[in-house]
């Protein structure tokens, strides 16, 4: 981490004008991502995990192509093949790979229709969360005095809202879609992340380099673009790593509560809503779409782990505290 | 000390403050709509209409209707009445109070009975098989949603038990500890595992951390040096500052859920202050939202505060300014 800042400070000092005479050449010098991608390459779990997402994002992308080769649109009904003769979902068969849901539709093209709305939501969520974190975390440790005061007070209130009561409150106000589930989870989302970006800005901004840029004239803007967010990056890239199952299971509770994305759009938490009629006769309308919720999490939070072990391992307690 | 408590206790008054005045913005300037129009119902008629409006005083603009709130709250406790039953905010959240704190406290007992000895086990032989086995459960318990874990529990211990003649736990229903305390129990088993599972997790994970941590510190070789037994190492000297951490998240996550366990009482129809706002917010009912959520910030102020002079009574190394 402090080899980036010393390699600041010597093109400061050269005024960008060349390499180091004094630095070796032969030695390769790798940047930190490049030696964590390389630990985490070693880490069979976490690239279990990526080869997860990935499957998972493709699914997402091409989920209308998937569907059209099943056969079975999400919002289709088969009421004459896709339920019992009671009324009843029909079990996973040829027909249904994963069964059908109580109004006859298939249980398989409707989870992968799902993925798409669990991962754009928990994505774009988590990047808006995390760019205002950032933005008001590091102004608030690197200027510190009011500023600071009045940035972590109101990061403050807003960690003290019941914030599952007021999101509901808010999605029911704004009446329900994709958008306001996005924003209702980043709005309650960013506090977090702005606290501990505070918190390890605070530290950084004491640091050598950050005197030295300092007194070669930097000015503010360019300290906090150039000596303090690079070294963010670790504990931003692992935070987000951890923050995106949490905006998923956000979404799928607000779907869940029926305050989520409207029906008929398939997601995770409405199909479990609505399997919950008849799921004791039909489990697999329950179990199939609580096991996507639970890999997808799952896949994200062990990732996040490897990463947080690969990229900075001081990164491990600041977690941990929060 | 007695400043800090006063400090923080004042912030607190002001974070309620907010929390109140930003609902009554967002239910009265964003929100669009007549309010006691929804209210009044079929064959409604001006002057009945009217009544509402002043009943509710929402014939004044809301500014003054949010000083008449704080008013009748600081002076009277009073929180106003339902729109939807007429009934006094403050009785039905007293009334619904009971189910949600039995589902809080009896899960939160559950949850440290079970993540705290995990968390140990895994501390004390740190990469072992039962590290690894810790470590697998605390994700797979931070990975499985509440609402799930519910209704998975519902279908393995309700129903299937239930299918084959053993039908011990109840799918939920909160009976009232007075009227019969076997039942009280038997009803939130279920409740109490799912809260309970989802939660050790993270109990199990923290315990590990700060136990790993603190068993590197000095004065733990000190008190090994002395020839203390590997027991009264770990259990006297190590987990009592290892459990500071602990002890802020049971803080935060007890005070979070007395306000009200939305999910977990709406899978399991507990009735309880969660499952109380969540309707009132269907059914647009203004002043049970807002009880429900000053209730709800309240406790989370609170149990901010008692986190805080926790820490400095467990913690030597910390000081309250």
């Amino acid at each position: 981490m402090t080899l980036i800042a010393a390699d600041e400070v010597a093109e400061q000092k050269g005024g960008g004008s060349g390499p180091d005479i004094s630095a070796p050449a032969a030695i390769q010098g790798r940047t930190p991502l490049q030696l964590a991608w390389a630990r985490l390459r070693k880490d069979k779990v976490s690239m279990a995990c990526l080869v997860v997402i990935v499957l998972l994002i493709l699914v997402a992308i091409f989920a209308t192509q998937l569907t059209d080769l099943i056969g079975h649109g999400p919002n289709e009904q088969y009421r004459d093949k896709g339920l019992a003769p009671n009324g009843l979902p029909v079990s996973p068969s040829g027909f249904f790979w994963l069964g059908g849901d109580d109004v006859g539709r298939d249980v398989l093209s409707r989870i992968i229709h799902g993925t798409r709305i669990s991962l754009l939501v928990g994505v774009v969520a988590t990047a808006m969360a995390v760019i205002i974190g950032v933005v008001v975390g590091t102004t608030a440790g690197y200027f510190g005095g009011r500023v600071d005061t009045l940035l972590s007070r109101t990061m403050d209130v807003f960690l003290s809202f019941p914030f599952l009561l007021f999101a509901i409150s808010l999605v029911s106000v704004f009446s329900p879609s994709v958008k306001i589930s996005i924003f209702v989870i980043a709005f309650f989302t960013w506090a977090n992340v702005g606290r501990i970006v505070r918190g390890q800005v605070l530290s950084i901004r004491e640091k050598e380099y950050v005197e030295a840029a300092r007194s070669l004239g930097a000015g503010d803007f360019r300290i906090m673009a150039v000596d303090v967010l690079p070294n963010l990056v670790a504990p931003i890239i692992v935070y987000s790593t951890l923050l995106i199952p949490t905006a998923i299971v956000f979404e799928a509770t607000l779907s869940f509560l029926g305050l989520g994305v409207p029906i008929p759009t398939p997601t995770w938490g409405n199909m479990i809503a609505e399997s919950q009629g008849t799921y004791q006769q039909a489990w697999w309308f329950l179990v199939f779409p609580s096991l996507a919720l639970f890999i997808t999490t799952l896949a994200f939070n062990l990732l996040g782990d490897g990463l947080r072990d690969a990229l900075d391992p001081r990164a491990a307690r600041v977690l941990a505290r929060k | 000390m007695g400043r800090f408590i006063l400090r923080r206790a004042l912030f607190g008054i002001l974070v309620l403050f907010v929390i109140s005045f930003a609902v009554f913005l967002l239910f009265f300037v964003v929100a669009p709509g007549d309010k006691a129009g929804n209210f009044c119902g079929k064959g409604c008629t001006p002057e009945r209409l009217a009544q509402i409006r002043a009943l509710y005083h929402l014939d004044q603009p809301w500014p003054s209707q949010y000083l008449l709130y704080v008013k009748r709250l600081v002076l009277h406790g009073d929180l106003g009445y339902s729109f939807t039953n007429q009934q006094p905010v403050r009785a039905i959240i007293f009334d619904r109070a009971p189910a949600t704190a039995s589902l809080a406290l009896g899960a939160a007992i559950v949850w440290l009975s079970i993540g705290i000895p995990i968390g140990i086990l895994a501390a004390t032989k740190p990469r072992s098989l039962r590290d690894r086995a810790a470590t697998s459960f605390a994700l797979a318990g931070l990975s499985i949603p509440t609402f799930v874990l519910g209704l998975l529990l519902i279908y393995l211990l309700f129903y299937q038990l239930t299918v084959h003649g053993a039908a011990f736990f109840p799918a939920g229903q909160y009976v009232p500890l007075t009227q019969n305390p076997w039942e009280w129990a038997k009803h939130l088993f279920l409740p109490w595992l799912t809260l309970a599972v989802v939660s050790a997790a993270s109990y199990s994970r923290i315990t590990r951390g700060s136990l790993l941590e603190v068993l590197g510190e000095d004065y733990i070789r000190t008190a090994r040096a002395k020839g203390l037994s590997e027991r009264r190492v770990i259990y006297r000297h190590g987990l009592r500052s290892a459990l500071t951490p602990v002890v802020t998240l049971l803080g935060i996550d007890v005070g979070t859920l007395l306000g009200g366990a939305i999910v977990t009482e709406a899978v399991f129809g507990l009735g309880g202050i969660g499952q109380t706002a969540v309707q009132a917010v269907i059914n647009g009912d203004l002043p049970i939202i807002f009880g429900t959520v000053l209730f709800a910030a309240f406790f989370i102020v609170v149990a901010n505060i008692f986190v805080d002079i926790a820490y400095a009574m467990l913690d030597a190394r910390v000081r309250l300014a």
